[in-house]
C-alpha cells in the first residue's frame, strides 16, 4: 500500500482566512459537486426539500414555512419571500406563473451566475417549491444570454429532473405538477424589473409598468404570477430541506440567514463570499477580503450596484442587514461590493453609476430617461473642471425628483451613487467645483503638469510629447503649454531628472 | 357598478370602483394636468406630469394609473407635488427645441399650455438635446422626432385603433426615440397615414403636411381659377377650431370663409357623395344580380383603400371600382368644369377641405387624373389646415353671415352628409338601392340599423331581386383593427355579407386624422349628432333625388356605370410595396 502523501503546504478550507468567516449554505454545492449531475445533487441532500413540501405539507404549510424563516428578497429589495407567496396564493386564477429572476446584471456582481452554473438544480428545486406554495404549474427562467454555460446547465438540469420526475406531471407521484422553460434575455438591465422581465418573456419591450395592479394578481400574460431572484430560490430549497428553525440561527433579528456578496475592487482577496447576515462590512472588507491592495489607504465600499451607495469609513462596523444598510443610505441590493482606495474619485464613481443608469433606462419615464442625463451632464461638467455655484443644489433636485417621480425601482434608486456620495464625500464634491482640484487624482481634466527648476533642459520630453505641447531652448528649462496640454503623462515618465510635476 | 368614496384634496366623490385617480379628480373638479394619458388609450402611466400625493401609498404615483379604492386620499397640489411636476415638464423642455413661436402647433399643443399652467419660466438645464432628421417621406404627415416628448400616445393609438403597429420604441435612455422600425419614414413601412397618430399628439412631434401656402399662392395667382370642395364631416367640426362648441354646424360660415380666402367657387363634397352612391349603388345590383365579386367593399376612405393595398391585394377585387367622393369631384372639376366654360384645364386649381390626413396621399394617385399628368385635386387642406388659414387671413370666423354654395355641383342631399359618419355610406346606398329595386323610397327615410359607434354592425334588408325577395346582408366596421376582422373573415370564406362600409377613423370621417384637437368619445357623439341633424334639416334626402345629380346625368354623363362614368368615376388599385 502507497504511503499517502504528505503535503503541509495545502491548508484546509477552513484555515484560510477567506473562508473561515463564510458560511456556506447556499453556495455549499458550488464547486464540490458536478453540476451537471443530477446524483451528485440528491446525494448532498438535494431534492429532500421539494420531497418534504410536496408529500408532507400542504401548500400553505409551505409558505408559512418560509415566513417563518424570515427569508427576504435576495434581488435588492428585501421583502419577505414567505409573505411574497402567501399573497400570491390567495389570488384566485385557473393558471399561475413562478418565475425565477436570473438576469444578474449589477457591474460586477456574479453571484447568480455562479449558482446558475455551479448548482443549478437548487435553483430548480426551490422553484418547484415555490410553485407548490402558490399554486402554480408552470414557470420561467429569465436569464440573460450573456451566461451561454448557466443556460446550457440549466437546460440539461431540467431534462434530468423531468426524466427522473422531480419536475414535470404528477411528481412524486402526487397531483402536483410543474414544467419550467427558460427565457434568454436580451441583456437589458431593466428587464431586472419584475414587470419589465414579465413584458420580455411574453415578447414585448422590457419597460416596466406602474404597479397595482401588483404581479400576484396580474402577472405574466395577466395571470397571478410570482417573481423570485435566483439566490432566494437557493434558499429556499435549504429551507425546505433543512427545516426553518435550523435556517433560522443565522442572521440578525430582521435579516436572517447569509447572503452571498460578489467582492471586487482594490481588495487582495475577490470572489464570491457567502456570509451570515450581521457580519460587519470591516470583517468582510479586511478579514475575507485581506485589506487593500498594495497597502494603500480604504476609502470606501460601494454596495448595491447601480441603486446602491458608497459607506465611508466610518460605517466600517455597520452590521450587514437590509435595515442597516437603507439607514446608511446604501442597500443590499443584489450583493455587489466594490471596494475603493484612496485613489478613486467619489464624483467618478458616481458619474460611472450614472451613465450606467442613464443608458440602461428603458426611455419611458420623463424623470429617469431625461432626469438622469441632466445629473450626468452635471457631473461630467464637475468632473472637467466647469463645475459652478450651485451644481451641487442642482443634483440635489434633480435627485429628489427622480426618486420622487420615476415609474419604477431602478429610475427611483438611479440618483442613489450621487446622493450617498454626496452625503459622505460633499468636500470632493466641494474640491472640484470650487479649487477645480480631484482630490484623488483620478480626474484627468482637472490634472497639470508642469515642469520645475530641477529641468535640465534636455529636450526629451519635448521631443516625445504627442501634443507638441511642451517648448524650450536646450539647456534651459522647458515649459507646457496648458491650453495643448493633453494630460497623457508621457513627459512625465520620460524625464530623467524628474523635473515634472503632476498636480 | 360598484361605487367608491374618494376625497381629492378635501373634496369626497363617489366614483365607480373601475376608475383611476386622474378619472375620479376630474369627477371632483380637479384637473390633473396630462400629457401620456389619453382617455381611450390604456393607461401607461410614463410622462409623470399627473403625479400625485396618495396617503399610504410610496412615492408620488401617476393619477392616471392609479386605481381607486374605498376611503382613498389624494393631495394634488402639494409643494412636493407642484416640484416634481414642474421638474418633469422642465426635462422635457429641455430636450425640446423650444421653438413654440415658429410651431405649427403653437397655441395648440399640450405640452406648451402645460408649462404655462405650471408658471414655468426658464429651463433650468442647458445639455444636449436629441437631433433627429424631420420625416418628410410622404404626402400626408410630417414627423418631427425633436419635437416628440415620447408619451407613446401614436403607438397606442396605432396599435390599440388601427391594429398596425407603425410606431414603437427604439434604443435606451437619452436615445430612446418613438418612431417606424429601423429609423425608416412613414412612407417606407406600410403606414395607411389615417393620422389618427397625429390626432392624438400632444405637441407637434406628428402633424399633418401643411399645404397652406401652396394654397395661399395658388389663390393669390390671377391665373389660376380656383375651385374649393368640401367634405361632409368637416361642416361638424371646424368650428371647434375657431373658437365654437363641438357639434356647431358651420356649413354656412365655412362657405362664405372661402369666399373670403378667394375661391372663385364653393362646392360640397356632399355632391359627389350623392355621385358616388348613384355609381356605387348601381355598381352594387350590378355585382348582385349579374354574379359579380361579392362582398362589396366600400371605397371612399383612403386610409381603408391604402390599408387594404398593403396588406389584403388579394381582396382588391371586392372593392368597390367608384372613386371616392373626392376623386370623383376632382374628375368633375378638371373635365366638366372647363368644358362647360371654355376653360383650360391647366387654369383650373382644386382644392379639397377633408377631415383626413390620408386624402393627401388619395390625391397624388396617379390613377386618378383625368388629364394625363394634371392631378384632379391639386390639393388637400384637412380641416386643421383651413382653420389656419381663417385665422392667417384675419376672418372673423364667428361673426360671419351664412352663404350658399355656387351652383351646379353645390345642391347635395342628406345622403350626400351623413357620408361622414361611420354607417353613413351604408345608409345612403340602401336608402337609394332600395328605391332603385323597389321605386318607393325605403318607408321612414332613415336605415337606423347601421348607426351607432359599435366597431362592428351588421344588419340586413330584404328587397326583390330578379324577381325573388332576397335578404341583402350588410356590414359597417369602422377603425382599421375593425377592419382586419371582417378581412379575416373574409379570406377564411366566413363573410356572407353582400356589402360592406369601411371607414378607417374611429366614427368615420368626423373622427378623421385631419380633425381639429382634441378629440374624444363625446365629441365625436357631439360631430356624429350635428351630421345626422344635417341630415333630417335637408329637404333632399336621398341621392337619386338630387336634381343637380339628376341634370348632370342628363345633360352631360349619360347613365351610371356609363362610358364616361367609366372613365371619369370608377377607378382600380392595386398592391402597394414598401420597404418593410
Amino acid at each position: 500500500m502507497a504511503e499517502a502523501i504528505k503535503i503541509d503546504s495545502v491548508p484546509n478550507y477552513s484555515d484560510l482566512p477567506f473562508y473561515s468567516k463564510q458560511r456556506r449554505m447556499v453556495l455549499h454545492n458550488c464547486g464540490t459537486i458536478d453540476p451537471d449531475s443530477l446524483e451528485e445533487y440528491i446525494a448532498n441532500g438535494g431534492y429532500e426539500g421539494l420531497a418534504n413540501a410536496i408529500t408532507k405539507m400542504t401548500p400553505a404549510e409551505v409558505a408559512a414555512e418560509v415566513k417563518k424563516s424570515g427569508l427576504r428578497g435576495r434581488g435588492g429589495g428585501g421583502f419577505p419571500t414567505g409573505l411574497k407567496w402567501e399573497i400570491a396564493a390567495k389570488s384566485v386564477s385557473d393558471k399561475k406563473y413562478i418565475i425565477c429572476n436570473a438576469d444578474e446584471g449589477d457591474p460586477g456582481a456574479f453571484m447568480d451566475r455562479s449558482l446558475l452554473e455551479g448548482d443549478p438544480h437548487a435553483i430548480l428545486e426551490g422553484m418547484a417549491i415555490g410553485a407548490y406554495a402558490i399554486g402554480a404549474d408552470e414557470g420561467y427562467i429569465y436569464c440573460r444570454a450573456e451566461y451561454p454555460l448557466a443556460i446550457a446547465r440549466l437546460k440539461k438540469a431540467i431534462a434530468q429532473a423531468e426524466e427522473a420526475g422531480l419536475l414535470g406531471k404528477n411528481i412524486f407521484g402526487t397531483n402536483f405538477s410543474c414544467t419550467l422553460h427558460i427565457k434568454e434575455g436580451a441583456g437589458a438591465f431593466v428587464c431586472g424589473e419584475e414587470t419589465a422581465l414579465m413584458a420580455s418573456i411574453e415578447g414585448r419591450r422590457g419597460m416596466p409598468r406602474p404597479r397595482p395592479p401588483f404581479p400576484a394578481v396580474k402577472g405574466l400574460w395577466d395571470q397571478p404570477s410570482n417573481i423570485n431572484n435566483v439566490e432566494t430560490f437557493a434558499n429556499v430549497s435549504y429551507i425546505l430541506r433543512v427545516g426553518a428553525d435550523e435556517y433560522l440561527k443565522f442572521g440578525t433579528e430582521k435579516s436572517k440567514g447569509t447572503k452571498v456578496f460578489a467582492l471586487t475592487g482594490k481588495i487582495n482577496n475577490t470572489g464570491l463570499a457567502e456570509v451570515p447576515m450581521g457580519i460587519t462590512m470591516r470583517e468582510i472588507i479586511f478579514d475575507i477580503g485581506g485589506g487593500i491592495l498594495d497597502n494603500r489607504k480604504f476609502k470606501a465600499v460601494q454596495i448595491g450596484g447601480p441603486s446602491g451607495g458608497c459607506m465611508p469609513e466610518s460605517l466600517l462596523d455597520t452590521s450587514i442587514d437590509y435595515d442597516s444598510l437603507i439607514a446608511a443610505g446604501a442597500m443590499m441590493g443584489s450583493g455587489g461590493l466594490v471596494v475603493m482606495d484612496e485613489s478613486t474619485c467619489m464624483v467618478d464613481v458616481a458619474k460611472f453609476f450614472l451613465t450606467f443608469t442613464q443608458s440602461e433606462s428603458c426611455g419611458k419615464c420623463t424623470p429617469c430617461r431625461e432626469g438622469t442625463k441632466r445629473m450626468l451632464e452635471i457631473l461630467e461638467k464637475i468632473t472637467d473642471g466647469k463645475g459652478e455655484d450651485g451644481d451641487i443644489e442642482r443634483l440635489e433636485n434633480l435627485a429628489q425628483a427622480i426618486k420622487n417621480g420615476a415609474l419604477c425601482a431602478l429610475g427611483q434608486t438611479a440618483p442613489n451613487p450621487v446622493l450617498s456620495t454626496l452625503r459622505y464625500f460633499r468636500d470632493e464634491y466641494e474640491a472640484h467645483i470650487k479649487e477645480k482640484r480631484c482630490p484623488a487624482g483620478a480626474c484627468t481634466n482637472l490634472l497639470q503638469y508642469n515642469i520645475t527648476d530641477a529641468c535640465k533642459g534636455c529636450g526629451l520630453c519635448a521631443r516625445n510629447c504627442p501634443a507638441k505641447a511642451i517648448s524650450g531652448e536646450l539647456k534651459s528649462v522647458h515649459k507646457i503649454d496648458q491650453s495643448k496640454c493633453i494630460k497623457c503623462g508621457v513627459c512625465m515618465s520620460k524625464c530623467p531628472f524628474k523635473a515634472i510635476i503632476r498636480k | 357598478m360598484e361605487l367608491v368614496k374618494v376625497t381629492i384634496d378635501g373634496i369626497t366623490v363617489e366614483v365607480p370602483s373601475t376608475f383611476t385617480v386622474i378619472e375620479a379628480a376630474a369627477k371632483a373638479g380637479i384637473r390633473i394636468p396630462q400629457l401620456c394619458y389619453h382617455p381611450e388609450l390604456t393607461k401607461e402611466g410614463a410622462c409623470r406630469v399627473c403625479v400625485c400625493e396618495i396617503e399610504g401609498a410610496k412615492g408620488l404615483p401617476a393619477a392616471c394609473v392609479f386605481p381607486v379604492r374605498d376611503g382613498l386620499v389624494v393631495h394634488t397640489n402639494t409643494p412636493k407635488v407642484r416640484a416634481t411636476r414642474k421638474a418633469v415638464v422642465e426635462l422635457l423642455l429641455a430636450n425640446h427645441p423650444q421653438d413654440c413661436l415658429f410651431c405649427q402647433k403653437n397655441n395648440d399643443c399640450e405640452l406648451q399650455s402645460i408649462a404655462a399652467d405650471l408658471g414655468i419660466r426658464e429651463v433650468p438645464y442647458q445639455g444636449e438635446k436629441r437631433k433627429a432628421e424631420k420625416d418628410l417621406s410622404n404626402p400626408s404627415l410630417v414627423r418631427d422626432p425633436n419635437k416628440c416628448i415620447l408619451c407613446g400616445r401614436c403607438i397606442r393609438a396605432c396599435h390599440e385603433r388601427q391594429g398596425l403597429d407603425i410606431y414603437g420604441y427604439i434604443n435606451r435612455g437619452f436615445k430612446t426615440v418613438v418612431g417606424p422600425a429601423f429609423g425608416f419614414g412613414l412612407g417606407d413601412v406600410p403606414c395607411t397615414y389615417c393620422g389618427q397618430c397625429a390626432a392624438v399628439c400632444p405637441t407637434a412631434a406628428i402633424c399633418e403636411k401643411d399645404d397652406t401656402e401652396r394654397v395661399f399662392a395658388a389663390l393669390g395667382d390671377p391665373k389660376k381659377y380656383t375651385i374649393v370642395q368640401t367634405a361632409p364631416a368637416v361642416r361638424v367640426a371646424l368650428g371647434e377650431a375657431l373658437g365654437l362648441p363641438a357639434g356647431e354646424i358651420v356649413t354656412g360660415k365655412m362657405v362664405a370663409a372661402l369666399r373670403r380666402l378667394g375661391f372663385d367657387k364653393v362646392f360640397d363634397t356632399n355632391f359627389s357623395a350623392d355621385l358616388t352612391i348613384m355609381e356605387e349603388g348601381s355598381e352594387f345590383l350590378e355585382r348582385v344580380t349579374k354574379g359579380g365579386v361579392l362582398p362589396m367593399i366600400t371605397s371612399c376612405s383612403p386610409g381603408w383603400i391604402n390599408f387594404i393595398e398593403l396588406k389584403y391585394p388579394d381582396l382588391l377585387p371586392h372593392l368597390s371600382t367608384a372613386k371616392s367622393p373626392q376623386g370623383m369631384f376632382g374628375a368633375l372639376t378638371k373635365t366638366y368644369w372647363p368644358e362647360k366654360n371654355g376653360m383650360a384645364v391647366e387654369d383650373i386649381y382644386s382644392v379639397s377641405i377633408m377631415p383626413c390626413t390620408a386624402k393627401k396621399s388619395e390625391c397624388v394617385r396617379p390613377q386618378l387624373q383625368s388629364n394625363p399628368g394634371l392631378p384632379d385635386v391639386d390639393a388637400v387642406l384637412t380641416t386643421r389646415e383651413l382653420a389656419r388659414m381663417i385665422k392667417s387671413a384675419g376672418i372673423d370666423f364667428k361673426s360671419l353671415p351664412e352663404e350658399e354654395y355656387d351652383s351646379p355641383l353645390g345642391t347635395s342631399t342628406g345622403a350626400g352628409v351623413i357620408f361622414g359618419v361611420t354607417g353613413g355610406v351604408m345608409e345612403a346606398a340602401i336608402r337609394t338601392v332600395h328605391f332603385l329595386l323597389t321605386k318607393q323610397e325605403i318607408p321612414g327615410i332613415v336605415f337606423t340599423p347601421v348607426r351607432g359607434m359599435e366597431g362592428i354592425k351588421e344588419a340586413q334588408v330584404v328587397v326583390p331581386i330578379n324577381g325573388q325577395d332576397v335578404t341583402v346582408k350588410l356590414a359597417v366596421a369602422h377603425t382599421l383593427r375593425n377592419a382586419k376582422i371582417l378581412m379575416d373573415k373574409i379570406r377564411a370564406g366566413q363573410a356572407d355579407y353582400h356589402f360592406i362600409e369601411i371607414m378607417a377613423c374611429p366614427g368615420g370621417c368626423i373622427g378623421g386624422g385631419g380633425q381639429p384637437q382634441p378629440v374624444n368619445a363625446e365629441i365625436r357623439a357631439a360631430r356624429t349628432a350635428a351630421t345626422y341633424t344635417a341630415d333630417e334639416r335637408n329637404v333632399l334626402r336621398q341621392s337619386h333625388n338630387n336634381p343637380e345629380i339628376q341634370a348632370l346625368y342628363k345633360d352631360w354623363l349619360g347613365a351610371p356605370l356609363g362610358e364616361k362614368s367609366h372613365h371619369l368615376l370608377h377607378t382600380h388599385y392595386g398592391k402597394q410595396e414598401r420597404k418593410l
